[in-house]
């Protein structure tokens, strides 16, 4: 028995019979029937689901420059109790994440915070104005070792440095996230361009100003030969153009919130801005076709874009109000009840979805994987309660979640970070 | 005891005034304005809408009736100088309507169904006093029944009808209710007085 | 009625009818010599306007104080909201000095909605952003009865810039609760992609809907859209959607000319036309103030009862 050894019982792997898991050495050793006395810890898992680690593509830790909405430890921590043992934090801090520099600091944040691992992403151009490539190189060479890089929050828009970016990244296996959203057909825009915006005075964010910036980038991608992944989607157009170019066999990857997942635009009725996120939330019609095109693999992963702001942000008139909302510690019990419950996703495919592809696109080793000898990322979570979600008991700085007073099924029992408990009995650990 | 019918379907009412009376009592009350204004030469009659106003027409055709030429009557909204705004909700407004020769210098005879707390005339008086200044102003109400919570009196009243709180007075006009009748009941609800400060 | 007149969707028929009905009694009591009533004694109505308007503002002042309230002008330009107090502060603000109504003019749409949720009082949309502006529809409907007689069945043509308007999309609310026929009339780029949605139909072509007019009204257009291409010139727009002296008589012997304004004179409206019997302009201020007093009436009174 060493030290720091765990012995997980009759936990169930993916959703399946229940098995023993011990870790040991910060690693899975066994999974299956294993001998009480093994480890130096139990845990009794009985009626949990036990799932790899969560990898989230798509979070804003705000550290360096917005401190007063997040940084890597609260962020972290949040991502913790969410289930998640890895995140690949966004460029758009202050200053940006574009050059090496910048990249090793919040790597080094991350580690120092140690609940999770933190992968930043780079920024595709030069402070993110999308005219000059940022050294995608020298960030990629980096302690950090990026290999995702995205302007997020803006779109690459002008169509010959995106080919040249998805060009460049060939070199060293990088791939460029795409915040798809062509400035000019959005300019001023506050919600989904429809029957909402038309009732309520708001200018309008059309849905093809999200698709055909994808279609463009699609054939960009296929052209040069490269890796394209699209942030976000939001509309069921979008979903259709992806499934169309991975017919093709071109490399494409997505993701979608938690939000758009469950979320629709009716709710800006009130005009409470804690329901404004870009892309905005869509029609009944989007939400079903973005979680069918997750069920059905068209839709690589979930991802977060968890994107704290702090309450004068939020609380002001719609139209001057930050765009945004938190997403990491109700992650995995808003893809329950979006996928889960109406039987469109099993265990095994959620955990597919919310660890397995995002850490094959981020290319990130040791996570995703629930087999013996991979390093120990994991969670377990307890299918069975249904409470109201209450953000003043989260960890992150912000508040600004959108399923504030909804039910959720479900919660997160415990997380592990190569085989040291994050998260116990559903608290932070440390 | 005779009992008539009750609109609201609350405990059994007492009719307490017959058409036969009702029309008596507006005959008198006519002769009585034609008594103590020297032949009604400068009366203009304002009834307080709802039912003040079939009855202010009614005395208006008795008056033209005994003197042979007409009284101008019309119709003196108060709702707006209500003294309970706050307490109530909002009401509708009923029509005011004075009469083309105007109140300034002349008597105006306020005309009401019921006379009870005695605000109802309070905010008449008010109302008048943005009108015009009416030389003298007398009031003329079909049932009196007490409980004053102001010092106002009727000049001219056609049935004095001691009442306790708890009760209800409901005057029905045909103009207005499709029969003439003064009924007396019981208010089965909480607050007699919240229900009809007059 | 509710607490709040923020949308003139929130008026169900028989509320409308009610302030309109209660405006006709208090435009006849503003003929008397004295114009006030002392049915607001002792109540603050704040003006809280983040845009200049002085013909609104102005408009619900005489309302209020024609009813005897305490007014306060609070308004953007010069004061601590111009020096960044959040809409949340200045309501906080207004709490403290015990407003009972804050009359709210803003350019973000949803600023009312906002508002009522940080104050007690009554909150009364004047005009927030291109959502709605429930008291101009009021006393445009005010017009419209008076003028003809009633509202059921007639028909109402708008036209412009309905996109960006509140005054469209208040009058198309109120005038389809109250049984009117709304056409909007305007080109495809100035109309929300989703008002086949909305209750009234829609043209692009002015002098077909004249003739089955019995109100046309007519919105202002801004130079500004035409640097956003929303129409290639004025001149173009004055062609085909400009109501001049021609136009106007192809409209019905009875029909009648509105304009919420203030007005772009040779833009959308001639100055012929603008000056004309049929022009409901001028009238449309002075009923204006009525309705708004029926408003403020209806919001207050009984605000004390407990629900």
């Amino acid at each position: 028995m060493t030290t720091g050894s765990w012995l997980i019982t009759g936990a169930r792997p993916l959703g399946g019979d229940p098995a023993d898991v011990l870790i040991s050495d910060g690693r899975v050793a066994e999974i299956g029937r294993v001998a009480a006395g093994a480890a130096a810890e139990r845990l009794d898992g009985d009626g949990l689901i036990l799932l790899p680690g969560l990898v989230d593509l798509h979070t804003h830790l705000r550290e360096p420059g917005r401190e007063d909405a997040e940084t890597v430890s609260t962020g972290t921590a949040a991502a913790a109790l969410g289930g998640f043992t890895a995140v690949h934090a966004m460029a758009n801090t202050d200053p940006v994440a574009d050059t090496a520099g910048v990249v090793e600091q919040i790597w080094r944040l991350g580690r120092q915070a140690g609940r999770c691992d933190v992968q930043p992403v780079g920024a595709v151009t030069v402070g993110l104005a999308g005219s000059q490539l940022a050294e995608l190189g020298a960030m990629a060479d980096s302690a950090a070792q990026v290999r995702v890089f995205s302007d997020d929050g803006r779109c690459v828009h002008d169509a010959v440095l995106m080919r040249r970016a998805l060009e460049y990244v060939r070199a060293f296996g990088g791939v460029i996230a795409q915040h798809a959203q062509e400035p000019r057909l959005t300019a001023g825009a506050q919600v989904n361009e429809g029957v909402i915006s038309g009732r309520l005075g708001l200018a309008g964010w059309p849905a093809v100003a999200e698709e055909a910036v994808i279609a463009r980038d699609c054939l960009l991608a296929a052209h040069v030969g490269s890796a394209l992944h699209v942030c976000h989607v939001s509309t069921a157009g979008s979903v259709e153009i992806i499934r169309w170019a991975k017919s093709k066999g071109w490399q494409v990857t997505a993701e979608v919130t938690p939000h758009h997942l469950l979320l629709t635009e009716e709710l800006a009725s009130g005009y409470d801005p804690v329901f404004k996120v870009n892309p905005p939330l869509r029609t009944a019609e989007d939400v079903a076709a973005l979680r069918a095109g997750l069920a059905d693999g068209t839709i690589d992963c979930v991802a977060t874009d968890h994107a704290p702001h702090p309450l004068e942000d939020k609380e002001t008139e719609w139209e001057v109000a930050a765009f945004g909302m938190t997403g990491l510690e109700t992650a995995l019990r808003a893809v329950h009840e979006a996928l889960v419950e109406p039987g469109l996703l099993d265990w095994a495919g959620v955990a597919d979805r919310m660890s397995s592809r995002p850490a094959a696109i981020g290319r990130l080793s040791g996570h995703g994987r629930l087999l013996p000898g991979e390093p120990a990322n994991l969670v377990l979570y307890d299918p069975s309660p249904a409470d109201a979600v209450d953000p003043a008991a989260h960890a992150s700085k912000s508040r600004n979640t959108p399923f504030a007073g909804m039910v959720l099924p479900g919660r997160v029992m415990a997380t592990f970070l190569r085989g040291k408990p994050t998260v116990l009995d559903g608290k932070l650990a440390w | 005891m005779r009992h008539a019918t009750d609109r609201q379907g609350q405990a059994p009412a007492k009719t307490v005034l017959e058409p036969a009376e009702i029309s008596r009592a507006l005959t008198r009350i006519a002769h009585e304005i034609l008594e103590r204004t020297n032949g009604a030469d400068d009366v203009v009659l304002l009834g307080i809408p709802t039912r003040g106003v079939p009855l202010a027409r009614r005395l208006a055709e008795r008056l033209e009736h005994v003197e042979g030429r007409p009284v101008p009557a019309g119709s003196l909204d108060i709702t707006m100088y209500r003294d309970d705004l706050r307490l109530r909700p909002a009401r509708a407004l009923g029509h005011t309507e004075v009469p083309p020769v105007g109140i300034d210098g002349r008597v105006v005879v306020l005309v009401d169904d019921v006379l009870y707390s005695g605000r109802t005339v309070r905010a008449a008086l008010d109302a008048l006093g943005d009108i015009g200044r009416p030389r003298a102003v007398q009031l003329a109400v079909l049932v009196d029944r007490g409980h004053r919570e102001l010092p106002i009196r009727a000049d001219y009243v056609g049935k004095n009808l001691p009442t306790s709180q708890r009760e209800l007075v409901r005057v029905l006009l045909t103009e207005v209710d499709g029969q003439d009748a003064v009924v007396l009941g019981v208010n089965l609800t909480a607050t007699a007085r919240g229900e009809e400060a007059r | 009625m509710n607490r709040h007149l923020i949308s003139a969707g929130d008026l169900s028929h028989d509320d409308a009818l009610l302030i309109l009905d209660t405006a006709d009694e208090l435009a006849r009591m503003s003929e008397r010599p004295v114009k006030k009533l002392p049915t607001l004694r002792g109540r603050t109505v704040v003006n809280l306007f983040y845009e200049d308007s002085t013909r609104t503002r102005i408009s619900f002042e005489a309302a209020a104080k024609r009813l005897s309230a305490d007014v306060i002008n609070f308004s953007a330009k010069g004061s601590s909201v111009a020096k960044g107090e959040s809409l949340k502060d200045t309501a906080l603000t207004l709490e403290a000095m015990g407003a009972d109504a804050v009359v709210i003019r803003h350019s973000a749409s949803g600023a009312p909605h906002r508002l009522a949720g940080w104050v007690r009082g009554s909150v009364v949309n004047a005009g927030d952003g291109a959502h709605e502006h429930p008291t101009q529809a009021l006393l445009d409907a005010f017009t419209m009865r008076r003028r003809l007689g009633r509202l059921d069945g007639i028909r109402v043509t708008i036209v412009g810039d309905v996109l960006h308007s509140r005054v469209a999309r208040s009058n198309v609310l109120l005038l389809s609760t109250l049984g009117a026929e709304v056409t909007l009339v305007a080109p495809p780029t100035l109309l929300p992609v989703a008002v086949g949605s909305w209750p009234c139909s829609v043209g692009y072509d002015l002098d077909a809907a004249l003739p089955k007019a019995d109100v046309v009204m007519m919105l202002r257009v801004q130079q500004e859209r035409m640097n956003a291409a929303y129409f290639p010139s004025v001149r173009e727009y004055s062609r085909r959607y400009g109501l001049d002296a021609g136009r106007m008589a192809l409209l019905p012997e009875h029909g009648i000319v509105m304009h919420p304004g203030p007005m772009n004179r040779g833009v959308e409206i001639a100055a012929e036309v603008a000056d004309s019997t049929r022009s409901t302009i001028v009238e449309q201020v002075a009923n204006g103030v009525s309705v708004r007093m029926a408003v403020l009436y209806l919001l207050l009174s009984g605000s004390e009862v407990t629900q």
